[in-house]
């Protein structure tokens, strides 16, 4: 009977192997539910969530940066460019190793410590997911080498990236100025609005016009969506805000003039001014040493950087915007005009000239700077002529301060002059309420001797004295000085800021003495006419070098040279309709008429003789022509 | 016999003889298993096409590993179960031979020692211990009276350990926790009693304390904590769950289109074409795809539960019965790991992941399940 235990035994097995099965089954099914309910969960319940979680993954917004607007003198020539220059960007947010990021990447392109010190500092203060640059201005070469590498360098990116570029480089440095990296200060004091606006935009203008026309020359940031894939790569372009390009400056500058001017300085240290008199306009703006602007736009080298400032002849002082002088006797023939027109004086006034001047009361004696004299009887056109100091200690002593100060204001002297350039010093001019707050004491007769000539407190900017020098060949309307014509073609008015009154025959009078210093055979100011076919008015001035900055080490010879005077020149052309107005400084220069004029004589001889058309047309030569003509 | 199971057995043993036996069961095919196995692999590999990006090699790799898995499991298929099951010990022991060797000559990567090499040729014991295991433990049952008796249950248990413990050494827990799950599906199919049942859980959740200090490592930890909660770490440990449920919840009812998952297509979705391969499914054809492919499993489990019923013996029913609940662990846990309900491990999707052991393995036991589908009723008379 065993067969028959044994199938009773089989099949009871079956049955109790299908009633575990079902179990099993039931199982089954109830798992599969909770699959079915999670799948419902997700795709269905949550989709919305999931859905943007998807798009943020894959979408990111980025910001499209403005191209800076271009910068051109009056005549088109290019003066600031934007040039592709390609940079090697890492997202940290990508990069899964950085040390051995950095060593691959050192290995494909040239990396300098100092690179990848600026690159861990810039890293201090990102944004999330924002590019780095670590390398600028790579080669074609380099740029291969990376993009054969891409697959290893997860978070690594070549962007191209429009730099600013200045073809004519040193020329307009310290009236263009330059661009260079937002820094932390700049970062610090961004509003929010700022932040915005600075988005994807790595540069901002440092000095010069770059700076003062910052707004202008931004542009208004775009925005693009991107597709990119998990490792940040930008796979499309889904949709797009185009950036609004900033505004095109056109200027008054001259190319041309500019590089005359520059070349008329040569070597020495100074600074040349030159305005359009008929409205202000800046035509020709030097200061001398200069720099190359460009070594600044990407951030300049350790190197480059302490050689500029170091350098004893200071190429980074904008010494036409900056520089404050006593202008000397440059101020003559303002102070002949306003004691005219305060009937101080007239066309007969006459003062002996033994060599000095005693005040009244007084054992001091004012000398002239002709030990012996100018003669018995020196009337104003002499005075100006022959620049007498006497004339005008004579003058001063029978004037008042008050006026002295009123006329000098008239002429832009005591304070900013307005133009559109940024740090801009106010230079000084003195009066009783100066006097009184400043050093806590009253005015003396003497001060107003001193301050006839020039000397004592005063101080003028090479930009004050050729706006006063345009007044006065304008007999009258003082122009605020404006180094842009144009906003994207946009004319930009002429502001008038002073009008100075006097009649048309002491104006004749200043005029012809100013004159008479160019074409006199004793005048100052010979050789700033010399073989012109136009007439030429000026007056030259010196300047007393006070002193020199303590703790700096000169050897003696180069000590001995810049103990020399300052030589200024002033001068306008041409006399019966004056078109442009000049102040020349050069720094240690010793005479006023010996160095500086000739300096003067060059900017007329190009601007003046220069045919109406050919102005007009000219400039269509690129930057590197002129420069290397 | 007697007449009990003569009459049973009579209608079908006459339709045999009086008919002329047809092409599949003279092949021992199952038809419905063969067709569903088919659309199955197809669709595996036109998702897969898509998970690589639409590149052909991986699929090429694929198909040639499908073709060759069909091929082993028509030769499976040919051996009656009376074969495998007195081959079973021998199988059982020579793939714990090879479990040992595998933990002195393996090879591996990412700190696991999983492989063995001879010859250039690589392979995995642990995946021929998936089919041994449960044909053993259905072997050693098949002699004794069922229910098991306690000694029985020790035996059979003790038959699933042995390579259960020495697959944990290597590590590979998934695997490891599977084939012990196969040899303990044959014996609750024996019928192990509910109390011994109710009794092991009870053991289990005391034991789950001293398991999670002492017998899981860090990144197993890691894993599980990662479970209950995926936000914690989206950019380390939680950073696959969260690119899947993405990729699957993004997906919506319809979907994004084939190819046009963003998520998989971008990069974002990691192992999307071995693991994870579901939510690249899910997120291009939307839930109605997850569905339709939840259906396809389904139908394979049931024909499989049908094969378990119609089986002729013990060893048949055990073996089948827990060759298809195995299965349908496999798609559970992998799914339940992608869409976050389960912490991650790694076991891929059924003939839709790539992989070419897996896939041979697979094959192999459905095989082996139409083997036993078609084995000749017996007739003694």
């Amino acid at each position: 009977m065993v067969e028959d235990l044994q199938l009773k035994d089989r099949h009871t097995e079956q049955r109790l192997f299908r009633h575990r099965m079902l179990v099993a089954l039931a199982g089954v099914v109830a798992l599969l539910s909770v699959l079915v309910a999670r799948f419902y969960h997700l795709q269905v319940v949550n989709y919305e969530d999931y859905r943007t979680q998807s798009d943020e993954n894959r979408i990111q917004v980025r910001p499209v940066p403005p191209t800076r607007g271009l910068i051109y003198d009056r005549n088109g020539t290019m003066l600031a460019d934007n040039r592709p220059s390609y940079t090697l960007s890492l997202v940290m947010e990508r990069v899964s190793d950085l040390d051995a990021s950095l060593e691959l990447i050192g290995r494909l392109v040239q990396l300098d410590e100092s690179d990848v010190k600026k690159f861990r500092d810039r890293l201090e203060r990102r944004r999330p997911f924002q590019p780095i640059p670590l390398r600028f201005r790579l080669s074609e070469q380099e740029i291969a080498r990376i993009s054969v590498n891409e697959f290893r360098l997860p978070g690594v990116s070549v962007e191209a990236e429009l730099v600013r570029y200045y073809p004519l480089k040193k020329l307009f440095a310290h009236s263009v100025g330059y661009v260079g990296r937002i820094n932390d200060r700049e970062l610090s004091s961004f509003t929010e609005e700022d932040v915005r606006r600075y988005r994807g935009t790595q540069s901002i203008g440092k000095v010069g016009l770059e700076r003062s026309y910052e707004d202008v020359l931004l542009g208004e940031v775009g925005y693009e969506n991107v597709e990119t894939n998990a490792r940040g790569r930008v796979l499309r372009v889904l949709e797009r805000h185009d950036p609004k390009p900033g505004s095109e400056l056109t200027l008054h500058l001259d190319a041309r003039l500019q590089q005359v001017a520059t070349e008329a300085l040569g070597d020495n240290r100074g600074a040349v001014v030159a305005l359009d008199v008929k409205n202000g306009g800046v035509l020709a703006f030097v200061s001398q040493p200069s720099f190359d602007p460009n070594l600044f736009v990407t951030g300049i080298s350790f190197k480059d950087y302490r050689a500029l400032s170091d350098s004893l002849d200071v190429p980074l002082f904008n010494r036409a915007l900056q520089g404050q002088y006593p202008p000397g006797s440059t101020l003559k023939p303002m102070m002949g005009l306003g004691a005219l027109a305060a009937g101080v004086i007239d066309r007969e006034t006459e003062v002996k000239d033994p060599g000095f001047y005693r005040l009244p009361n007084d054992t001091r004696l004012y000398r002239d700077w002709k030990r012996w004299g100018h003669g018995e009887k020196i009337d104003l056109i002499q005075a100006l002529t022959e620049s007498c100091d006497v004339f005008f200690y004579d003058t001063a002593h029978r004037w008042s301060i008050d006026g002295m100060h009123d006329i000098a204001t008239r002429f832009g002297l005591g304070a900013r002059t307005g133009i559109d350039l940024p740090i801009e010093r106010p230079g000084l001019f003195p009066s009783r309420a100066w006097k009184r707050g400043a050093r806590g004491m009253p005015w003396f007769p003497g001060d107003s001797l001193n301050a006839v000539l020039g000397q004592g407190f005063v101080l003028a900017t090479p930009l004050q004295l050729a706006v006063m020098t345009a007044t006065m060949a304008n007999r009258g309307t003082h122009f605020k000085p404006q180094v842009v014509m144009a906003i994207d073609g946009v004319e930009q008015p002429p502001e008038v800021l002073h009008h100075v009154e006097a009649s048309e025959e002491n104006w004749d009078l200043i005029f012809e003495g100013m004159e008479s210093v160019v074409y006199h055979q004793k005048g100052t100011g010979k050789k700033a006419g010399a073989d012109l076919d136009f007439r030429v008015a000026g007056k030259s001035g010196t300047a007393q070098v006070v002193g020199i900055a303590q703790g700096e080490q000169y050897d003696s010879e180069a000590l001995k040279e810049r103990h020399r005077d300052h030589a200024l020149f002033i001068a306008f052309a041409p006399v019966d309709d004056p078109q442009i107005a000049v102040a020349v400084l050069v720094e240690n220069g010793e005479t006023g008429g010996g160095v500086a004029a000739p300096v003067a004589r060059e900017l007329f001889a190009d601007w003046i003789s220069r045919p109406l058309e050919e102005t007009a047309r000219a400039h269509t030569k690129t930057g590197e022509e002129v420069t290397s003509g | 016999m007697a007449s009990r199971d003569f009459m049973h057995r009579l209608p079908d043993s006459h339709s045999s003889l009086s008919r002329p036996v047809s092409l599949s069961r003279r092949w021992h095919i199952d038809v419905p298993l063969l067709v569903l196995l088919l659309i199955l692999c197809g669709t595996g590999l036109v998702v897969l096409y898509s998970a690589s990006g639409g590149e052909f090699h991986h699929v090429r790799r694929q198909a040639i590993f499908m073709g060759v898995a069909f091929a082993g499991m028509l030769v499976a298929a040919q051996i009656p179960p009376d074969m495998y099951r007195r081959w079973s010990p021998w199988l059982y022991v020579i793939g714990c031979c090879l479990l040992v060797a595998v933990l002195y000559v393996g090879v591996g990567a990412k700190g696991a020692q999983r492989w063995l090499e001879i010859g250039g040729f690589r392979f995995q014991p642990s995946e021929a211990l998936k089919l041994a295991v449960p044909m053993s433990v259905a072997a050693f049952l098949h002699k004794r009276t069922l229910p098991p008796s306690l000694i029985s249950i020790a035996g059979a248990l003790a038959i699933a350990a042995i390579p259960a413990a020495l697959i944990v050494q290597q590590p590979d827990l998934g695997t490891s926790i599977l084939i012990a799950a196969s040899g303990v599906f044959a014996l609750y199919l024996a019928g192990l009693s509910w109390r011994m049942i109710g009794g092991a859980l009870l053991a289990l959740l005391m034991a789950a304390w001293p398991i999670w200090q002492w017998g899981l490592r860090d990144y197993q930890r890691q894993r599980i904590l990662t479970l209950f909660n995926p936000d914690a770490d989206r950019l380390g440990a939680g950073w696959n769950i969260f690119q899947s449920k993405a990729a699957i919840g993004s997906g919506g009812i319809y979907g994004k289109g084939y190819m046009q998952g963003t998520q998989s297509q971008l990069d974002f979705l990691p192992e999307s074409h071995t693991d994870f391969i579901i939510a690249v499914l899910s997120e291009e054809w939307g839930m109605r795809g997850a569905l339709l492919l939840l259906l396809l499993y389904v139908l394979i489990i049931a024909r499989g539960i049908y094969i378990s019923f119609m089986a002729q013996d013990v060893f048949g029913r055990l073996l089948a019965g827990s060759i298809t609940l195995t299965f349908f662990v496999y798609v559970f846990v992998n799914i339940g790991m992608v869409t976050g309900l389960l912490p991650v491990v790694g076991v891929p999707l059924p003939l839709v992941s790539y992989g070419g052991t897996s896939v041979i393995t697979l094959m192999a036991g459905f095989g082996i399940l139409m083997a036993i589908g078609t084995e000749r009723r017996r007739v003694s008379f």
